[in-house]
């Protein structure tokens, strides 16, 4: 008998705390996220990745929570490092979606581990709205996973539009005909090459030096040098973060002469600006924002009080855009992915970057190509259906 | 001339990166996998005390060479040593610090990552031009060959003609027959591991004025490290400075007349063929 | 066949037909560690059958593993997919045999970082090619799902399994046994140990190309950044060392407590994963001299000895 109540008072205790807990994991939302920590893109990440979804975070708890139909609910992020191996991404969304079992995940950092994990997300009925993934694939890609979405636009925008700029630069009698052209031998800059080659060619440039050179190459003179030796009226590399870094400080100290100077991922970082200062001034690169819009400044603003650094001026926003459609998807139609997915589809969202819905493709039609340092600030100089662009200025010396 | 001296410079990166594996690899023999991770602390280091107190890091230095000294040999007594004593042959303590070591990097990576974040971080240090006959260079990666220089010379002048020196050699040489005519061969093995490892952080201080690092690219220098020390030869100073000026060069002359894509196709394909050549590397003795 | 073997065979099969089972428990979450599982072991059993007896470390597995991904990256828009991996292995196996030939006179850890540094020559070279012909990168979308690369890869587990078995009692096995242990000794007793050293040297170059080429539609997307990461070839070093490379199930004892380790690690401690991985490889090299076989070993040994002292 004794036993027997004893064995009731277990049941009902056991009873009480799995209602307890569910109760409790009822009234939270859990995001999950799996993006690089370490590994050869963690460096990216920590700088337009992470932050945001703690900022994101932060200011939704702040608020009390996403109102999902009258009730506040905060969100709860789970984090995981995928040491920037598709292997791992694949187990993290995997985790995420199975055993944590999580409401929504955002998206993966990079291309590559992007659409390793598109898959999983599909699998299990999880909306992707991809950040930092450019590519030219996306009506393939969505064709196969129709809840994956693209928010940064894509490879042939990024480069078309660089070639517009130094076209209108030169129909504008500011900038001759000569380009020199290198780019990262990986597949984001060979693609990013292959595109601005044709463009190039088609606008009636010359290319004078057109070369690449291998990722983790430790000394970038020769090929400034080389570039240099070719006198080109404009120099472009497609280049990833330390590189874009090399390349930069290469150009100042040979004192490349050039009336436009690009490079890309890492020069829409703050760091870039710190570490170049005033020879920054005038350094072109892929993104941009309207600086000068008050919803991008309040954002910056609390990027800095809450995470301890500044945003960059590309992909961050994009990443805190992406966390502001879900939040508006699901304050619009509730915790069922399906319909937040079915919403994103249809839906105009209301974000940092201005508003933005997604067309036949999933693709975000309103996004910015092209930035340049002005005055210590990185500011958009060409985009898609942006407003807020200013005119771009000639590379003035390295002073 | 130019593509010369450009090559040389990179030559004396590499040297800075590989000269620290020789000694801990050739004396101590521990194939260290965290060697990278040394360098980029070494480098944060510097860039730490020049963000925040505009420190030279031509005299942080000097503080880190003692610290990272201490530490490594620190690391070898408390770490490595057991496995010394414990591994039953030579291909057996291979086995085991390749292990060991390799914990060591990730172990290394979290901490680093949790101190100092994952951002990159660079800074500009004499990022001037500066001319040497007729053709513009960065002073700061001159500054860095001339440091190199003075390490490497350093190093070979100690190793040569000091006792500690010779009793160095003669273990790299013959580890057993060292032993026999009186040398103390776990200490001194703990101080040539001590010395690689400070030689490798100063090496990275260095670097950094040129270089962008993050808490993750440390293994990109280890391999570049184990590259260069196989192709000189193991336990052989004059081989590492060798091989990590051969490189330097070829990789600056395939960069500037051939394509800068193959330049690290090409420093493989030197690697690989003087391996087929010279079993031993380029200096290295042949096995007996 | 004795006994013992045949014993030994029965169990195997019902072992692999209990692992063949794990996708019909339509777990996505156990079905994705069983595929890291299922990946590492052919990996790291293939690696040891080479370097166990002769002692030769391989840091190679990347290039092998990343040539199959090119293969399958190149190719699965015109060929069969069947197809795609016997190509590869073929491939894989003739890199092998070059790399073999070129490699005899090495030895010690001018073998180890020769590999290492064919590796990066192998990934330079594609990613030259790639770059000179304007090939984007390569998008394998098919349907192939994430359960049929995990059979693909327990079928080659078996291969290789097999393979080893046989190997381990034919003229070539017992030709690499004294080779390992004294290859004076075995080039004094006919035995040509060049001609061993590479023909063993394709299977683990063969099993490599064939697992990336099963593996490219899971990854997707193929960039040589990703397909020809270093990292792989020491983490199927670390498993294969931590299992115990003597033996031929020793990488598969190291494989499993090794990935479910790692797994709880990263689920557990997702801003420290990096620093307590590396801790965890400390404690096992320090706590396990000899791998799991000599864990396994000594508790057998251990209950022997009180099932003796019982009886006594």
């Amino acid at each position: 008998m004794k036993r027997r109540t004893a064995l009731k008072f277990a049941a009902a205790l056991a009873l009480t705390t799995s209602l307890a807990t569910g109760a409790v994991c009822a009234e939270t939302i859990k995001i999950g996220a799996a993006a690089p920590k370490t590994g050869p893109l963690a460096g990216g990440a920590a700088v337009s990745q992470w932050p945001n979804v703690t900022l994101w975070a932060a200011q939704v708890n702040e608020r009390g929570g996403l109102n999902v139909g009258g009730t506040m609910m905060p969100v709860e992020i789970i984090e995981y490092d995928d040491q920037t191996n598709p292997g791992e991404t694949i187990k993290a969304i995997q985790r995420l979606a199975t055993q944590d079992e999580v409401n929504f995940i955002v998206s993966p950092y990079g291309t590559g581990l992007v659409v390793a994990a598109a898959p999983i997300f599909a699998r299990y009925g999880y909306p992707l709205i991809a950040v930092s993934a450019i590519t030219d694939q996306q009506p393939a890609l969505s064709k196969q996973f129709p809840d994956m979405f693209f928010t940064l636009g894509t490879t042939s925008a990024l480069a078309e539009d660089t070639v517009k700029i130094l076209t209108d630069m030169r129909e504008a009698g500011q900038l001759g005909n000569k380009i020199a052209m290198v780019n990262v031998a990986d597949a984001f800059g060979i693609e990013l090459a292959d595109v601005a080659r044709g463009k190039f060619n088609e606008a009636g440039f010359e290319i004078v030096y057109d070369s690449s050179y291998p990722l983790g190459t430790q000394d970038l003179s020769p090929v400034i040098k080389g570039a240099k030796a070719a006198a080109p009226d404009a120099y472009v590399a497609w280049s990833y973060p330390p590189d874009t870094f090399a390349l930069t400080e290469q150009a100042v100290i040979e004192d490349l002469q050039v009336q436009a100077f690009y490079t890309a991922v890492a020069t829409p970082f703050p760091a870039f600006g710190a570490r170049f200062g005033a020879a920054a001034n005038g350094v072109m690169g892929p993104g941009g924002v309207n600086v000068d819009d008050a919803r991008f400044q309040e954002y910056a603003k609390a990027h800095e009080a809450v995470t301890g650094a500044k945003p960059d001026f590309w992909a961050s926003a994009t990443t805190y855009a992406s966390l502001e459609i879900f939040e508006q998807s699901i304050e619009a139609v509730g915790l069922d992915r399906k319909a937040v997915a079915d919403h994103l589809r249809t839906g105009t969202f209301d974000t940092v970057l201005g508003p933005i819905s997604f067309d036949e493709n999933n693709n975000n039609q309103a996004f910015w190509t092209v930035g340049q340092w002005q005055d210590g600030v990185f500011k958009g100089v060409a985009s898609r259906n942006r407003d807020g662009s200013v005119p771009v200025i000639l590379k003035d010396g390295w002073q | 001339m130019d593509i010369l001296i450009t090559g040389l410079l990179l030559g004396g990166t590499y040297a800075l990166i590989a000269m620290g594996l020789n000694l801990q690899y050739g004396v101590a023999r521990i194939m260290n996998l965290a060697n990278g991770e040394m360098l980029v602390a070494g480098g944060f280091a510097a860039f730490w005390m020049y963000t925040a107190g505009q420190i030279s890091p031509f005299l942080t230095i000097f503080l880190l060479a003692p610290l990272t000294f201490v530490l490594n040999w620190l690391i070898y007594r408390i770490m490595l040593q057991p496995l010394v004593k414990r591994a039953k042959s030579r291909g057996q303590l291979e086995t085991d610090s390749i292990l060991a070591t390799f914990g060591l990097s990730f172990v290394m990576v979290g901490l680093m990552l949790s101190v100092f974040g994952g951002d990159y971080f660079n800074y500009s240090y004499l990022a001037r031009p500066i001319v040497i006959v007729g053709d513009t260079f960065a002073l700061n990666r001159v500054a860095a060959f001339l440091a190199a220089v003075v390490i490497c010379g350093a190093l070979y002048l100690w190793l040569n003609h000091s006792r500690a020196g010779l009793s160095i050699r003669a273990i790299a040489v013959a580890p057993d027959s060292a032993r026999l005519v009186g040398i103390n061969v776990t200490h001194l093995a703990a101080l040539a591991f001590g010395l690689g490892g400070a030689v490798t952080a100063v090496g990275g201080a260095l670097l950094s004025t040129y270089l962008t690092l993050d808490a993750s690219t440390g293994v990109i220098f280890t391999l570049k490290a184990l590259i260069i020390v196989i192709m000189g030869g193991v336990g052989d100073v004059r081989g590492t400075i060798i091989a990590a000026l051969l490189l330097g060069i070829v990789e600056t002359l395939v960069a500037s007349l051939l394509d800068p894509g193959l330049t690290l196709a090409a420093a493989y394909t030197l690697f690989i063929l003087i391996l087929l050549f010279r079993p031993q590397g380029l200096c290295g003795k042949k096995p007996t | 066949m004795t006994g013992t073997d045949i014993r030994n065979l029965i169990l195997s099969a019902i072992a692999l037909g209990i692992c063949a089972l794990l996708p019909l428990s339509g777990s996505g979450y156990w079905l994705s560690i069983g595929v890291t599982i299922a990946m590492f072991t052919v990996l790291a059993t293939s690696w040891a059958l080479f370097s166990g007896p002769t002692h030769y470390i391989s840091l190679a597995t990347a290039a092998f593993f990343g040539v199959g991904t090119y293969v399958t990256g190149l190719g699965f828009e015109t060929l069969p997919f069947w197809s795609l991996i016997g190509i590869a292995g073929v491939i894989g196996a003739v890199l092998a045999a070059l790399v073999g030939l070129a490699t005899l006179r090495l030895s010690g850890v001018y073998f180890v970082i020769f590999t290492l540094g064919l590796a990066e020559l192998v990934r330079q070279v594609i990613t030259w090619f790639q770059n000179k012909s304007g090939q984007k990168g390569l998008y394998v979308l098919t349907d192939i799902s994430e359960a049929g690369i995990y059979w693909m890869l327990l079928s080659l587990a078996t291969a290789v399994f097999l393979t080893g078995w046989l190997i381990g009692r034919s003229r070539l096995g017992f030709a690499l046994r004294i080779i390992g242990d004294d290859e004076t000794v075995a080039v004094h007793s006919g035995i040509n140990s060049a001609l061993s050293k590479v023909l063993l040297f394709m299977v683990p170059g063969s099993v490599a190309a064939m697992t990336g080429a099963i593996l490219a539609p899971r990854y997707v997307y193929i960039e040589p950044s990703l397909a020809f990461a270093p990292m792989l070839s020491f983490q199927v070093v670390i498993m294969a060392l931590l299992g115990g490379a003597g033996r031929l199930w020793g990488p598969l004892v190291g494989v499993i407590p090794f990935t479910l380790l790692w797994e709880s690690i990263s689920s557990n401690f997702p801003q420290q994963t990096t620093l307590l991985l590396g801790v965890a490889f400390l404690i096992i090299v320090y706590a396990l001299p000899r791998g799991f076989v000599g864990l396994l070993d000594d508790l057998r040994h251990r209950t022997r000895a009180r099932m003796a002292e019982g009886v006594a």
